[in-house]
């Protein structure tokens, strides 16, 4: 027991939450064992992923490090520093793809939206933490104007996927602030009042069709069809125990596209099946109890705030993801968090965590 | 706000509320339920989505079966499968700046800008064939390069290494290996085996990733050996084509058959065609003529007629018939001779081929009787030698049977025959009536149940002429073949040949029978003491002067039985000139 405290209290000191680092570590770790089957077998791929995995580390340990408070005040700054870059994407962005969403900045390539993932929640929990809690329905709305900005910018790069994140991200801080019902319902109401006009009058029938497919895509199955259907194929032949590692026939013979990114879950349910996938997800929910218990335990409005916006952050992550490839909700480019190969969102998601942690282990120390 | 204020509330004047907490771990609990519950109903409510998964990669493709191999009697290969690689490019995936580009021209003995041009002109498909059929070493060599985009295809394919010397017999296959002609035809099932079926995996781009198991072996064809002899067959085929071009004749066959057995030892056609080239692939060129085009015999019949007349028991070989001035008219319809011969004996109307007298012999007969007799021969049927397209000749016996009908008979006019039917004839007559079947297949050989071997004659079934009287014609066609004989040209030095010519007179399109146009035939059969081989030759319009069968086709047949029964070790059984016999003593080396 006494050697438990300490070799917690070392942690601690370190500011390490090592219940979270180990399920980081886990979660990463089966991550690493799919990757290495969905990319093709690639070791030059896979040392591009740990390099990357050494730095979003790096990253969040640094996070840890600064105090709740430390950052609370740095978060203006930071959201006003993310939107000037997202203006200056639009404007002198490296377009890629058909979208604008790097800057190049000589040594590295660098992604403001990804920042905005983190500064936006930040600065909105700095904005309601400074008032009563629950907010005002003016400061609500100020709130929501502070959400808008960065929101529209991002969307107009477009990256549909990252602006979905960043203003759920915002959103849940409101949310958690304590919106009441009536203000929610309000909003919802005037979300449907605005869209059904617009979808049966303004709306022409091609754009119509449009969104149909988006909603729906298997009714166009050749060509933004063609990713579901592969996907759901890939998800359906795993069956109960799947087809076991490096035998996923979707992904190794080029029908599942983007089998290492957006898609590696088909890829993951097709070898490991139903039984890999509950395991898998049950990774996924410790992590995420273990961010709601730090939450609770946050002293402080602005870190409490903070931390419940990480949390579901990362639980929508997982939820679109997974909803996109099993064919639940439309396809938006939204990664499988910590297991997808590519950079900037790892990194983006261990800083939250970082966050997780400086939160949980700045705050006995600010208690005493 | 106040720097104070602020640290008020973080040390906790104002809390979130916590139902938005409980509130969180609801929603958490309803995304992780929806989330499994999409994945259970995808994984295991769903079998046409496990199906599409095999079904997108699972696929039965056939295994071609080797084909059999077909051989001649002494097993040289006359037809043979063999793996060749076809070259194919990929323009999607090929680079056209590849300095490998020349290796690879040079490889394949193609101009590097044509194959530059080839590829680009088909820069927007996927598959260009840029060799086919190429020897499978170099194709290997070529892979060695190992240039992207540039693939290799197996195939096989039939070769016919003796070309058109065997191509009549053999026949051929279609591009799917399948028999269209000859013994190919004949014998395919034999020949083809079953193709296999193995499962594999392919991807999205159909390429076969791995082969995941054998549903069905491909069963390999089984080899054919036919009776044919390879020496013998080039012998006659170089035999036949040398008369044919001399002759300027239209086309020819010959036949050459074994006795005992009855296995087709040669047979060959002009025109040829060599199974090899595509562009031979036209029935005037690939038909058996031996086999499916009918002639006239002409003079040829004349053994069985009077060997017919010889059974009857009212001639013998030294009765004597009255030929008159060389004609003598029927009907009012003449029938002629080339000379006058007065009286002169059976054996001599046979030798010097005497229409009249064959004439007056055969109208001194029963009427119907020659008709039996020479369907008796198997004449009107075919040989049961199972070659695909092969004609039963044409012997119709009139209900009522004219004087004219009767007389033309005997000397082979009004019924029709092919060439192997009158090699058969003269093989049942050197068997002194046994009747045997024909066959292209070895009979020694493992060939049992490969299909018809004519086996529906039965054993000891005889034609209705009597061993002595066939004896005795035997004795009389020797004759043919002497000084004073018809065909003194068809003598093989050192053995006994029995043979008879026959200078047919071709039937008219419009009614009645050219003025010009003759077929020159020799059929005959030696050893007469011992005989082995039977020899039909037929040249079909010879145009260069001589058209007798005695000038024509008599050389040729010479030329073919004294290297076949030389090539055959058959002992010589005519050593009764002493030239003959220290000539005899050279080439073979022994005392005789």
């Amino acid at each position: 027991m006494a050697s438990r405290s300490s070799q917690q209290g070392l942690f601690f000191r370190m500011h390490i939450d090592l219940t979270l680092l180990l399920a980081l570590l886990a979660l990463i770790a089966a991550g690493q064992v799919i990757l290495y089957s969905a990319g093709g077998e690639n070791i030059a791929l896979m040392q591009r992923q740990w390099i990357r995995l050494g730095v979003a580390f790096a990253v969040m340990l640094a996070i840890a490090q600064i105090s709740p408070d430390t950052m609370r005040r740095w978060s203006p700054v930071l959201f006003i520093f993310g939107t000037i870059m997202l203006i200056a994407v639009l404007l002198v962005g490296t377009k890629a793809l058909g979208a604008r969403r790097w800057l190049d900045l000589g040594l590295f390539r660098f992604q403001p939206s990804e920042m905005m993932k983190l500064a936006v929640p930040m600065m909105i929990a700095w904005f309601l933490s400074a008032g009563n809690i629950p907010p005002s329905n003016r400061r609500i709305f100020a709130a929501l104007a502070i959400l808008i900005v960065p929101v529209l910018l991002i969307a107009k790069q477009p990256d549909l996927g990252t602006s979905l994140l960043v203003s759920s991200a915002g959103l849940f801080v409101i949310f958690m602030s304590g919106v009441s019902w009536r203000l929610i319902l309000g909003f919802v109401i005037a979300v449907i009042s605005f869209t059904m006009p617009m979808w049966l009058f303004l709306m022409r029938d091609y754009q119509r069709q449009r969104v149909l497919t988006m909603l729906n895509p298997e009714s166009d199955p050749l060509d933004s069809g063609y990713h579901i259907i592969q996907s759901k194929i890939a998800i359906g032949s795993g069956g109960s125990f799947g087809k076991g590692w490096l035998n996923g026939t979707q992904s190794h013979l080029e029908f599942l596209p983007e089998h290492h990114t957006d898609f590696i879950f088909s890829v993951f349910a097709e070898e490991f099946g139903f039984s890999g996938v509950l395991i898998l997800l049950a990774l996924y929910m410790f992590i995420i109890f273990r961010g709601i218990y730090i939450t609770t335990q946050a002293h402080g409005t602005y870190a409490r705030l903070l931390g419940a916006s990480v949390v579901l952050t990362f639980l929508i992550y997982i939820f679109v993801n997974i909803g996109m490839v099993s064919g639940i909700l439309p396809v938006v480019g939204v990664p499988l968090p910590l297991v997808s190969y590519g950079g900037t969102s790892i990194v983006t998601l261990m800083a939250g965590f970082g966050i997780l942690m400086a939160i949980h282990t700045h705050r006995k120390l600010l208690a005493h | 706000m106040t720097r104070a204020s602020v640290k008020n509330k973080l040390k906790g004047g104002t809390h979130v509320p916590s139902y938005r907490i409980n509130f969180i771990y609801l929603i958490l609990l309803l995304a992780v339920c929806l989330l499994v519950w999409r994945v259970l109903q995808l994984q295991f409510d769903n079998e046409f989505l496990q199906g599409q998964g095999n079904a997108r990669v699972l696929r039965q493709v056939e295994v071609t079966a080797h084909r059999g191999m077909i051989t001649d009697r002494n097993g040289y290969p006359l037809a043979i499968s063999t793996p060749v690689s076809s070259i194919w490019v990929n323009p999607h995936e090929f680079d056209l700046g590849d300095k490998k580009i020349y290796q690879l021209a040079k490889l394949l003995k193609l101009n590097s800008q044509y194959l530059k041009n080839k590829i680009k002109k088909r820069a927007d498909k996927e598959f260009v064939y840029i060799r086919r059929r190429i020897n499978p070493a170099q194709a290997q060599q070529i892979m060695n390069l190992d240039i992207k985009g540039v693939h290799v295809q197996r195939e096989y394919r039939r070769y016919y290494p003796d070309g058109e010397i065997f191509g009549h017999v053999l026949g051929f296959t279609d591009v799917d290996d399948n028999g269209q002609e000859g013994m190919e035809l004949a014998y395919n099932d034999w020949l083809a085996g079953e193709s296999g079926k193995k499962r594999v995996v392919k991807d999205r781009l159909g390429r076969i990733i791995a082969i995941e198991e054998q549903v069905k072996a491909p069963r390999p064809g089984k080899n054919l050996k036919l009776s044919l002899d390879r020496r013998i067959q080039y012998l006659a085929y170089k035999t036949l084509k040398k008369t044919v071009q001399q002759h300027k004749a239209k086309s020819g066959s010959i036949v050459v058959l074994d006795i005992e057995t009855g296995e087709v030892i040669a047979m060959a056609n002009q025109p040829s065609f060599n199974p090899n080239r595509l562009q031979d692939r036209k029935s005037s060129r690939y038909r058996n003529r031996a086999i499916t085009d009918l002639f006239e015999p002409g003079s040829t019949m004349k053994p069985i007629s009077i060997a017919t007349a010889l059974n009857s028991g009212y001639y013998s070989p030294g009765t004597q018939i009255d030929t008159g001035d060389g004609w003598f008219m029927i009907d009012g319809k003449t029938i002629k001779d080339t000379h006058a011969y007065g009286v002169i004996d059976v054996a001599t109307v046979l030798k010097k081929s005497s229409n009249v007298g064959t004439s007056k012999i055969a109208l001194s007969l029963p009427k119907p009787l020659l008709w039996d007799i020479y369907y008796s021969f198997g004449f009107g049927s075919d040989t049961g030698s199972g070659f695909p397209g092969e004609s039963s000749g044409r012997l119709v016996r009139p209900r009522r049977v004219s004087k004219i009908e009767q007389a033309t008979l005997s000397f082979g006019y009004g019924m029709s025959v092919t060439t192997l039917q009158l090699a058969n004839a003269y093989s049942t007559i050197a068997r002194q009536g046994k009747k045997q079947p024909v066959t292209f297949l070895y009979q020694q050989a493992d060939n049992s149940d490969s299909g018809n071997t004519g086996a529906e004659l039965a054993l000891n079934q005889r034609v209705r002429l009597s061993e002595r009287s066939l004896k005795q014609i035997s004795k009389m066609m020797q004759t043919v073949v002497s000084d004073g004989g018809t065909a003194p040209k068809a003598a093989v030095r050192g053995y006994k040949v029995a043979g008879k010519t026959g200078t047919v007179k071709k039937a008219s399109k419009h009614g009645g029978y050219t003025k010009k146009k003759y077929a020159a035939v020799f059929a005959g059969f030696a050893p007469v003491s011992d005989p082995k081989l039977a020899i039909v030759v037929m040249i079909d319009e010879p145009s260069n002067g001589v058209y007798y069968g005695g000038l024509v086709a008599a050389p040729a047949f010479s030329e073919v039985m004294s290297g076949a029964l030389r090539l055959l070790n058959i002992d010589p059984d005519d050593i009764s000139r002493p030239d003959v016999a220290s000539q005899i003593e050279q080439s073979f080396g022994r005392q005789i």
